[in-house]
Parts: C-alpha cells; structure tokens; sequence
C-alpha cells in the first residue's frame, strides 16, 4: 500500500494516519500523502482490469493499509455518450455524461461514503456519522447498515422528503436540525470533539475525499485510458471538484494516462454562489452566503474547499458559472429528453452551466467534454412538477381519438 | 464584558489542555486579543498579518462573524465566542 501521512495542504506539517482533518500548526485541511514510487504502471494497470467491478478496483490509489472491508462497493458507473444533447446545444464536440446516480445509494456520495466507513472500520471505530444536504445522509445510513455499524446522520430539517424517507429507512439516528447546512456543519464540528465518532465528512474528511478521485480514474479508464479535454463538475464544498482533478494528476504522473490536463468548469447555483461569485470577483476566497436555491444538495455557503476550487478552475483555464433555478429545471429536462437520464437539481446546474458555456462559444469542434451527474432524479421530485402536461381521458378509443385529434390541431 | 471564549482540540496544545479560556472585552478583536496575550502561541496559528487565516471561522452565539462585523463584531453579556477549523463539510 502506497499510503503515507495527512499532510496540511497549507504549511506541509505531516500527521499520523489517524482521524484528524485540521492542522494543529496553521488551521489548515489535512489531505492524505501517498508515495506511488513504488508502483510499475504496466502492473498496476493490469491489477485495475482483473479488480472488483467497482471502486475497489483503484485500491492502489486509495488511503488503506489492507484490503477495504465494505459489502456495498459503489462504482463503474456508466460513461454515456450524448449526442442529441450536443446537438440540441448546437455543439460539434463529442459530449460524455458520468451518471454517477447509478450507485447504490443512487449519488456520488457513495463513492466517499464506502471508503470513509471502510476506513473507520480500520481504524476501530464503531459509530460513524455526518452532517449531510441529503445524500451524504442516504449513503451514510445505508453504508453503516449494510457494514453493521451505528449511525448519527444529522441534515437540515427542511430537506426534500425524498431524502427524508432514503435515509430513515436505513435504521439510522436521523437528525434534522432546525438550520441550514452550514449550521449542522458546525453543530457537527463541535460534535466532533466530544463523541468519539467517525463523522466522515469532518474528522474523517481526508479519507473520505478520496473517494471522489475515483470518479476520474473511471473517466479515463472508460475513456479507453485517455484524458477528456474538458469537465463540467458541480461545486459545492469543493471537493469533489480539486478532487478529480487530483485523479487524473496522479494518473498522469504515474504514466496511466498522458496529455495535457482538462479544462475544469464549476457549476454552482445561482442561489448559493459563493465559488463562482469569488471566480467572478477575482477574489483568492469565498465569501459565505446564505443559501436560497432548489439545488439543495449544492448549498453549502461557507465551501471547505472554495479557495482550491477557485485555484483549480483559473489555473485549468476554466471557470465557474452559477445558473438560476429555472435554469436549473431546464437543465433537468433537457438531460432527461435528450439522454434518458433523469437528474436531481445538482444536475440540473451541471446541465444548465454546459449550455451556458454553449451559449458563450466556449466548447470548441471535437472538443471531449465530461459531464459529472451526480445524483438521482427521483430525489427532488419537486423540480419536476408542472413541467409538463398530462393527457386525462375516459377509457374508450373515442376519447383518445378526439384528445390526440385536439392536441394535433394546436400544434399546427 | 466577561466572554467565555471556546477552544478547539487542534489548539488546546496552546492553551494547556484548556477547552475554554475567560477573557473579557467588547469586540472578537478584542477579545481574541485578550486570548492571545494570555496563550501568545495562538496568535500565530490562527492569525496572519493581523487578520484570521483562511480557515479559521469564528462564531458569536453561533453566527459566523462574517455575515456580522468580522472582528469589529460587538459581544454582548452572556455571549460564547466558539473557533472552529473551516475545514470541514461537503
């Protein structure tokens, strides 16, 4: 196993392999520090393709000291080329969605979720929890169940009832906090330091963001082990965002792959902005906002990671954008009609920022562009409603004849 | 004004294993001046050139002080100023 410290993205202080996420030095976030020295590409590309049909098959690259103990591996989820989306967006480029809502728990979330609780388990713990939008809430109960672990999985209590019902099913001590995200985030912050808990998202977060490189690693495997030339990712700690990036890094240094890194655009809610409005600012960090948008897995106003994805997307070439909710829904429905994928509003703004740069010519002719969706459609059922029309007839053959008669005539 | 003023783990190494430190004052600054002149280690880790670093939140009964006056921030009596890592979340 390549794994070697937490190291503070800032000052370079190193730390045991232990839960801590926060430099005792200057503050700074930990991150985890691996030596890939030792690793023969041709070797571990062969490893990559008899491996697990799932994350687990990236093992080499991730932050354990023996094999990942977890039942419910998320991953290899499906690469999906979108021509009638590029078309409708009047692009000559070769556009690929990650429809990372194909995971167990039907998000990304999985993906860090399976190795943070893969690695409490290593690291004896016995009770895992988190702050959580909703996703994070689904995948953490569902993973504590499936590993037969107690879990504390505290989420605003105005969130969608959908991630309400996808996480309380799963027997876990479900939270709802009368506050926004930033408030639970700092609820369990404190909580942190007096339950002796995994909160994969805060003492556990180094790990945990591990999980989002693979993300990456499956683009470029199912690229046929190339780099794409551009990503559309959405933003809301951040991390995900410098964390794909950091994937394809490491790849590239190791041989994997080779080429010129992507270009990576953010994609926020034009209601909880602080990334793209700090982008637009030109500031070097965020100013948090109160967040007031239907992307409420994306509102997050006070970003952990906001100064690296601001780092990530200037010095890529890239940008981040922010749409609005309307946009948001018309992303929705655009992905839905021209691919079959029905997204949850994070996705609706990944979409939404795409037509955007569509917009503003910025996509070039041939260009490779990923698409990070990163959650189920079935989750914010809201965003849907009253999109569109639904034919009520009585059940005989007259009654449809003169309805679809009707409907032909408005239409010409 | 008397402040309870609350110490994360990361920093308890400066303060002598203390989660909390009494110090009084009418501002954060002020405050968190009043922190440092009695823990001087703190200073360097949580400030830079006089202001907080990046990640570094300070909270006043549980409002972040940058949605109010940063560290002009008034306290009142029975007020908690809570430090926090911003490293956390997402």
């Amino acid at each position: 196993m390549s794994v070697e410290s937490l190291k503070c993205k800032e000052c370079g202080e190193t730390y045991e392999l232990g839960a801590g996420y926060a430099c005792e030095r200057c503050f700074g976030p930990l991150e985890v520090a691996y030596d890939f020295s030792g690793l023969d590409p041709a070797e571990v590309k062969r490893r990559i393709q008899a491996g697990s049909q799932g994350i687990w098959r990236y093992v080499d690259f991730l932050p354990f000291s023996g094999p990942p103990r977890d039942p419910l591996e998320p991953g290899l989820t499906p690469l999906v080329r979108a021509d009638r989306l590029a078309e409708r967006l009047g692009l000559d480029a070769e556009i690929w969605i990650k429809n990372d809502a194909a995971n167990p728990t039907h998000s990304f979330k999985d993906r860090v979720v399976a190795v943070a609780v893969a690695k409490a388990r290593e690291l004896g713990f016995e009770t895992v929890a988190c702050a959580s939008t909703g996703n994070l809430a689904n995948a953490v109960a569902a993973h504590a169940a499936a590993a037969g672990l107690e879990s504390y999985v505290l989420v605003p209590a105005n969130l969608e009832e959908q991630k309400l019902l996808a996480t309380g099913i799963y027997g876990t001590n479900l939270v709802g906090v009368r506050g926004n995200y930033d408030a639970v985030n700092r609820l369990c912050t404190e909580l942190a330091e007096t339950r002796p808990w995994a909160f994969v998202n805060v003492n556990l977060r180094p790990y945990y963001a591990e999980g989002s490189k693979t993300l990456a690693y499956e683009t470029a495997e199912q690229l046929g082990w190339e780099l794409p030339d551009r990503v559309v990712c959405p933003i809301a700690s951040g991390s995900l965002f410098t964390k794909v990036a950091r994937g394809f890094q490491e790849w590239t240094d190791l041989g994997l792959i080779s080429g010129s890194q992507p270009v990576f655009n953010g994609a926020q809610a034009l209601g909880c902005s602080p990334v793209a409005t700090a982008f637009a600012e030109g500031w070097d960090v965020c100013k948090p906002q109160k967040p007031e948008t239907i992307a409420k897995s994306l509102a997050i106003g006070d970003p952990a990671d906001g100064p690296y994805a601001l780092e990530q997307a200037r010095r890529s070439g890239g940008a981040v954008d922010s749409v609005d909710d309307d946009e948001i829904r018309a992303g929705i429905r655009l992905l839905a009609e021209t691919t079959g994928i029905f997204t949850e509003t994070a996705g609706g703004v990944t979409v939404g920022v795409l037509a955007k740069l569509a917009q503003r010519g910025e996509i070039g002719a041939g260009e490779r562009v990923v698409l990070y969706i990163t959650g189920e459609g079935l989750k914010t059922l809201d965003a849907a409603r009253d999109s569109f029309h639904m034919h009520e007839i009585d059940p005989d053959l007259e009654s449809f004849e003169s309805e679809f008669e009707t409907t032909q005539e408005v239409v010409a | 004004m008397a402040v309870t003023v609350k110490i994360p783990t990361q920093l308890r190494a400066a303060t002598g294993g203390d989660a909390e430190v009494e110090v009084s004052g009418s501002t954060v600054g002020e405050v968190l001046d009043a922190v440092f002149d009695a823990h001087g280690d703190l200073r360097e880790r949580i400030t830079q050139d006089g202001d907080l670093r990046r990640f570094v939140n300070v909270y006043v009964s549980g409002e972040d002080i940058r949605f109010q006056q940063g560290l002009d921030t008034t306290i009142d009596e029975g007020d908690e100023v809570t430090i926090l890592p911003a490293v956390a979340g997402g």
